[in-house]
């Protein structure tokens, strides 16, 4: 035991140069990671002239590019339309996932296992793979060029019915067994006692649903032609071919579009990276 | 179909996303996940920064890189001319065009699959390297023959989501929609791209829909020959 303390005093002084390499090399690498968002930044305030000067401070900071896009384009319409279809897709879609993934988990009926193994198999299916057929369903049903097309599609999600489900069946049977003796039906048991108690793996779906509702650029490009429905990632990306080479201009836009995303992600980081960590939901 | 050759085209460009970007993921995601793996204070910033390139947009991701990549004049393409590289033309170039759409989708995703394998390795119980390092075994050996095999249930779920990812996911759309459209001489025209063009630009939706089911059957194939190599997912060996 004795012989053990100079070794590893040793040890700890030989890990100091290592220590050090991985500061450097984990400083780096997050700096590679974020210095594009940077620039982003730095570029939306910079004038015309000097977008393109390797300078990450600008010379003279103005906020005329972003006064140019606000008056210019009718942004403010955009952001509102993305905050609202995100906004209800996340609502309607937590509602109907946590009513499903309850009944998935605790409801018997006959083919309850083939739904879901049906919602389970489109877990491998992504959006860009079935667009054809979404847009002449949607198209159909008339949903083209309306908030409902915008919204409808984007409810259903395998993976957060998959997760409730796995939630719901965690629970244990004998809260609900004391409901049921009490009275309650299926679903004030839902209400009351299942709701609640599945508050903070709702709210981690919240976010992770709004925030990819907010991003999402496929489908409301392929849905809407009419500029008044026009979410803020069709905005942008149009606004870039309208704009062509006015960077700075683009940068601003960019940087307005991407500020609510990285604020959401500053105050929930620990939610967020613990939820995907536990689970590889995105 | 058989008889396009944009079609064989998308398909070859596709394959060679898929083979570039699911290992690189892998080594990527494994790499910053054992770098940031300790619960200091440090590592967890590090850990958000590495994370944070997910929360934005691929519009605005594509768009940041476009700037950054602009022919010349390009951050980029500056920082070349200081350290006396030829110009290159990131986008322009079809020789680079789509290792160019690859880096930027590993940059993009790679904070995603960090955090998959910091789970991972949250299970490996501490006292496995402890005995490892009585026993005399080195960091190297330790990770070859403590780390990765009990990471297998892990790898697995990664090796199988950055595959959907590379054939599917919306970064194969939205970023060779901004940053490229496909060309040039359409060496970044993704499958998911080209039906989309098919379908939206020459109101072809049958064939779109025909390429797109060729695609899930490519996609099936993929997963169920993963599931046979590897038994379930559960890795015979271990």
């Amino acid at each position: 035991m004795h012989e053990q303390a100079p070794e590893d005093r040793i040890r700890r002084r030989m890990l100091q140069p290592v220590q050090l390499a991985l500061y450097l090399t984990g400083s780096m690498l997050s700096f590679m990671a974020v210095a594009p968002l940077f620039w982003m930044v730095s570029m939306s305030l910079k004038e015309t002239n000097e977008v393109f000067s390797a300078n990450l401070i600008p010379h003279r900071p103005t906020l005329d590019n972003f006064i140019y896009v606000f008056t210019q384009v009718n942004f403010f319409r955009y952001l509102w339309n993305t905050f609202f279809v995100s906004a209800v897709v996340t609502i309607v879609a937590l509602a109907f996932h946590s009513m499903a993934g309850y009944a998935l988990a605790r409801l018997r009926f006959p083919g309850r296992d083939v739904i879901f193994l049906a919602m389970f198999a489109t877990f491998l299916v992504s959006q860009p793979v079935i667009i054809v057929p979404l847009f002449i369903l949607a198209r159909s049903l008339g949903l083209l060029d309306s908030y409902a097309g915008l919204i409808v599609p984007s409810i259903f999600n395998a993976f957060g019915i998959f997760l409730l489900r796995q939630f719901y069946l965690a629970i244990p049977r004998e809260l609900e067994e004391a409901a049921i003796i009490d009275g309650a039906g299926y679903f004030r048991i839902y209400w009351s006692i299942v709701l609640p108690l599945s508050r903070p793996i709702l709210s981690a779906l919240a976010i992770l649903f709004f925030l990819a509702n907010w991003n999402s650029f496929l489908w409301p490009l392929t849905i809407t032609s009419n500029q008044d429905l026009w979410m803020v990632q069709v905005a942008i990306a149009s606004f870039r071919q309208q704009y062509n080479g006015s960077w700075n201009y683009i940068m601003a836009a960019s940087t307005v579009v991407a500020l609510p995303t990285l604020a959401m992600f500053v105050v929930f980081q620990k939610r967020i990276i613990e939820s995907i960590k536990t689970t590889g939901i995105k | 179909m058989a008889a396009d050759p944009l079609f064989w085209r998308s398909l070859r460009v596709t394959i060679v996303y898929i083979v570039a970007l699911v290992p690189s993921l892998y080594v990527v995601g494994l790499g910053l996940a054992l770098l940031v793996q300790s619960n200091t204070r440090f590592n967890g910033f590090v850990r958000s920064l590495l994370f944070m390139p997910q929360t934005v947009s691929l519009v605005v991701v594509g768009l940041v890189w476009q700037v950054l990549l602009v022919d010349k004049i390009g951050l980029f393409n500056q920082f070349g001319s200081v350290m006396n590289l030829p110009a290159v033309s990131w986008l322009g170039d079809p020789r680079f065009a789509l290792i160019t759409v690859i880096v930027v989708s590993v940059w993009f995703l790679m904070g995603f699959y960090m955090l998959i394998f910091l789970g991972g390795l949250q299970d490996i119980p501490r006292e496995y390297y402890e005995a490892a390092r009585i026993d005399g075994a080195g960091p190297v050996q330790s990770f070859f023959r403590i780390t990765l095999p009990l990471l297998q249930p892990t790898s697995f779920f990664v090796l199988l989501v950055s595959t959907v990812a590379a054939v599917c996911e919306s970064q194969t759309f939205d970023l060779v929609y901004i940053m490229t459209r496909g060309g040039p001489a359409n060496s970044t025209s993704l499958a998911i791209f080209y039906i989309y063009q098919q379908a939206f630009l020459f109101n072809e939706y049958g064939y779109a829909a025909a390429m797109a089911s060729v695609l899930v059957l490519v996609l099936m194939a993929i997963t169920v020959l993963m599931f046979l190599l590897t038994g379930g997912g559960r890795f015979s060996y271990a």
